[in-house]
């Protein structure tokens, strides 16, 4: 064997842990950097637009003044409605996913369909949303017609989020309770899913937070320009943050007196991700505590 | 009585067999050990009679497996059915994330018992059969988790036994657990061989010696040699069985 001298060998090997530990924790750095200037500029821009009034008032004069009310409630709408849609579906085909189909083909192209269909960017969703549900089957602008194309493009985060949450859950407890004569449906209904609840919960409103910024599937199926009031039906239209947030920044009556409004409009809408992320590690935690594993 | 019968049994995964022309019988109220070193198909064997096997995709059987003199792979059985008859416990103590009762209670309750009376006597009598009452009695109610591996192990036992199979298929029982409530479990098998015919799958030779009545050995798929418990530790016919028994391979 060549005589290695040790020393050397010690003193090389400790530089490059230290350059290696540098490296990393200096990108480490840089991304929690990038993300907090980002934040702090919202924040900072938006914080003196943020009072009760904003958040509880209609939009004035023009959208440079007033509140942001029925952006909120048309975005809660469309969030609530795709989540109608998409959970119960979602869930529905990972669990055939899952638990029913064998390893074939057949599983292997609803795979490879699932995963391009959270692929296709969310514009070709809003086109699509609007040539099926608002004029085909005459939605017409609409919550309904909204919720739906923001549901299909939530479909993709659910199926996927559920059935790893399924995964996860380990295979002796399925064959313990097939042991004792469960069929398929009694042991994935009373054991494999209390099990793996807690994450297709987290999943889900991770799903939410991402469906909540989407601006181009709403474009051309509900968001409406400027409109004062309530919804009053799933088939009135609505308006929503992102869209608000776009259309003051671009082509509101006046943009630069609008611009502090837009910033507030994005704190807002950042503060509502935010919170469904803070509710789904809670949520977790809760249920996770319930169905507490060894 | 004949309880459990393979004729001929030739099983694969793919196309690699795993049982290579299984004859063996077992008696009715007799603990039979399946030994062998690691890959020889002994639990491949023993997941057959509760058609386990059925869960893993792309495997053959051929050859006939019987209980009660019934071939249990024959078209029209119910294999829901099918495995009410045989209980099953395995490696890794693994009861549900509900509580003490609800783990025992489970079996009945999938299989259509809704009387709450009967069913809680079910649960306090199995339980008194696995000697755990007087350890769980004040906790029903709580998180199986609490139990120390030992005694989630009797309780997986208890929540076999709650549908009164006549057949209990054990995979490695006491594989996780710590010499006393191996020696715990064990008791257990002694007792419980009078109501049942027991099935258990060991690496442990002394623990083959001490519960069971007949022993085979298995190796590389094949059945090498089947006997009394004691003949085939003392005076084994083949040189494959004496080699391993006195651990000079596997």
């Amino acid at each position: 064997m060549k005589q290695v001298d040790e020393n050397k060998l010690a003193k090389s090997k400790k530089r490059k842990q230290s350059l290696a530990f540098f490296m990393f924790g200096f990108i480490g750095f840089v991304i929690v950097g990038i993300l907090l200037t980002v934040l702090s500029f919202i924040v900072f821009k938006g914080v003196s637009v943020i009072s009760w009034d904003f958040i509880t008032k209609m939009p004035e004069e023009g959208m440079t003044r007033g509140g942001i009310y029925p952006a909120i409630i048309g975005t809660l709408c469309l969030v609530g409605g795709s989540m109608i849609f998409a959970f119960p579906i979602g869930v529905m085909a990972a669990i055939y996913m899952n638990e029913y189909v064998r390893d074939g083909i057949i599983k292997k192209i609803i795979k490879q369909m699932t995963n391009n269909l959270s692929g296709i960017p969310s514009i070709v969703f809003g086109l699509f949303g609007m040539a099926l549900f608002v004029n085909k089957l005459g939605f017409g602008d609409s919550i309904l017609a909204g919720s739906l194309t923001l549901g299909l493009l939530a479909l993709p985060v659910v199926i996927r989020t559920t059935e790893e949450a399924l995964k996860g859950v380990d295979d002796t407890f399925r064959h313990a309770s097939l042991g004792l004569g469960a069929t398929k449906w009694q042991t994935t209904r009373r054991v494999v899913l209390p099990i793996a609840f807690p994450n297709i919960i987290t999943g889900l409103i991770l799903s939410v937070g991402r469906v909540s910024g989407e601006t181009a599937p709403i474009l051309f199926t509900v968001a409406a320009y400027f409109l004062p009031k309530l919804p009053t039906s799933i088939f009135d239209q609505a308006m929503a943050l992102p869209y608000h947030l776009y259309v003051i920044s671009t082509s509101g009556t006046n943009i630069e007196e609008s611009r502090p409004i837009a910033y507030g409009t994005a704190l807002v809408l950042i503060i509502i991700v935010l919170l469904t992320n803070i509710l789904a590690n809670f949520l977790r935690k809760y249920f996770g505590k319930k169905v507490k594993m060894n | 009585m004949l309880k459990l019968e393979s004729k001929q049994v030739n099983f694969y995964y793919g196309s690699s067999p795993a049982l290579k022309d299984i004859n063996l019988e077992m008696e009715s109220n007799t603990v039979t050990a399946l030994i062998g070193p690691s890959g020889c198909g002994k639990s491949t064997y023993l997941r057959l009679f509760n058609r386990m096997n059925d869960l893993i995709d792309n495997t053959k059987l051929t050859g006939e497996v019987l209980i009660d003199g019934i071939d249990i792979y024959k078209k029209g059985i119910n294999v829901d059915t099918l495995r009410k008859m045989t209980g099953m416990v395995f490696q890794k103590p693994n009861p549900f994330p509900k509580s003490i009762f609800e783990n025992v209670a489970y079996g009945l309750r999938v299989n259509g018992i809704t009387d709450k009376q009967f069913i809680e006597e079910r649960v306090e009598t199995t339980i008194k059969q696995v000697v755990l009452w007087d350890e769980v009695k004040d906790k029903l109610k709580k998180s199986a988790f609490e139990l120390s591996g030992g005694q989630q192990q009797r309780l997986c036992i208890a929540r076999a036994l709650a549908i009164q199979p006549s057949v209990i298929l054990m995979d490695e029982p006491t594989s996780a657990l710590d010499p006393i409530s191996t020696s715990k479990v064990e008791e257990l098998i002694h007792e419980l061989k009078s109501k049942y015919t027991i099935v258990i799958v060991t690496h442990n030779m002394q623990q083959a010696a001490r519960v069971s009545d007949h022993t085979a050995f298995f190796y590389l798929g094949e059945l090498v040699e089947v006997g009394t418990t004691k003949k085939i530790f003392t005076n084994p016919t083949q040189e494959k069985t004496q080699n391993y028994i006195t651990g000079r391979f596997g």
